[in-house]
């Protein structure tokens, strides 16, 4: 599915005074490049620091991935500048290249102290993925079967590998990336393919119904 | 949130969700209508889906907007 784009007259002055000088040459781009890196390292810094307490990262390595993000979308904003449209502010185009480049570091980083390995299976963690409590196991014991059976069954080497990483594992998705030398777009829609066809299995044999659960 | 609905929030996908490409090829534009309040889930309703699936362009969109409400602070 596509979704289309208001038609836009062109950019905004303040955009349009960012690209001309982003464009250009001699001393005037070299201040443009050195406002927008500032801009792009003050964003960083605010998104490690809101993402943070859930990462393993300390305030030195914090500061690092953010100044490492800047510089790296500072590269790619000046190599893509022929691209941006002026549908959105310069510098909102500017900061979602910054926070992308976070999100890539942040997944890049899981991968220095990895808890488990990506591939492995251990089913026993799959009830407690989903908070399952372990003291009504009898009423969930069938259905938790019945996922593993249908993962044995209906999903493609690749698509199990995924579940396996992300669901069994707890590999974030951009790490996951990283591992298989993929992109976001590709793993989600092995993923969303593979819970499509999960949940027609469950459905197939009697444990959901069209808006829920049927408990057995 | 117990096992039983949080596995079939997991298993339940949106035909509407455009992915992780188009949605990223939207988020500053959308993160935009966002900031000023416009309503940007019926404008782009595959964006919004995929955002509310999907944990990374989620967070994306989450710093992307937070970037934005700083600056206007």
């Amino acid at each position: 599915m596509t979704e289309q784009i208001a038609a836009v007259a062109g950019p905004d002055v303040d955009s349009a005074e960012w690209l001309r000088v982003l464009a250009g040459t001699g001393p005037q781009r070299e201040e443009g490049l050195a406002r927008l890196h500032a801009l792009l390292l003050r964003i960083a810094r605010a998104e490690v620091a809101r993402r943070g307490p859930r990462l393993r990262l300390t305030g030195p390595e914090l500061d690092d991935l953010a100044y490492q993000a800047a510089a790296d979308a500072l590269i790619a904003i000046t190599s893509k500048l022929g691209q941006f449209r002026g549908e959105s502010r310069f510098t909102t185009w500017a900061y979602k290249f910054v926070i992308f480049e976070v999100s890539t570091k942040i997944g890049r980083h899981f991968w220095r102290h990895p808890s488990v390995p990506f591939d492995a299976e251990d089913w026993e963690r799959l009830p407690d993925r989903f908070g399952f409590d372990p003291a009504r196991e009898a009423e969930w014991r069938d259905l938790v079967a019945a996922l593993r059976r249908a993962v044995d069954e209906e999903l493609t080497m690749r698509q199990r590998r995924v579940f396996v990483a992300i669901v069994l594992n707890s590999v974030p998705l951009d790490a996951l990336v990283i591992e298989l030398a993929s992109n976001r777009n590709a793993i989600y829609k092995t993923l969303f393919d593979a819970r499509r066809k999960l949940r027609a299995a469950l459905a197939a044999n009697g444990y959901i119904g069209d808006d829920g659960w049927r408990r057995q | 949130m117990n096992g039983w609905s949080a596995l079939e929030r997991f298993l339940r996908t949106d035909p509407s969700d455009v992915g992780c490409a188009e949605a990223m090829e939207l988020l500053d534009i959308y993160a935009e209508l966002a900031a000023a309040g416009a309503p940007v889930e019926e404008r782009y309703p595959g964006v919004a889906a995929h955002l509310r699936a999907c944990g990374p362009c989620g967070q994306d969109f989450e710093g992307l907007l937070a970037a934005l409400r700083g600056e206007a602070h």
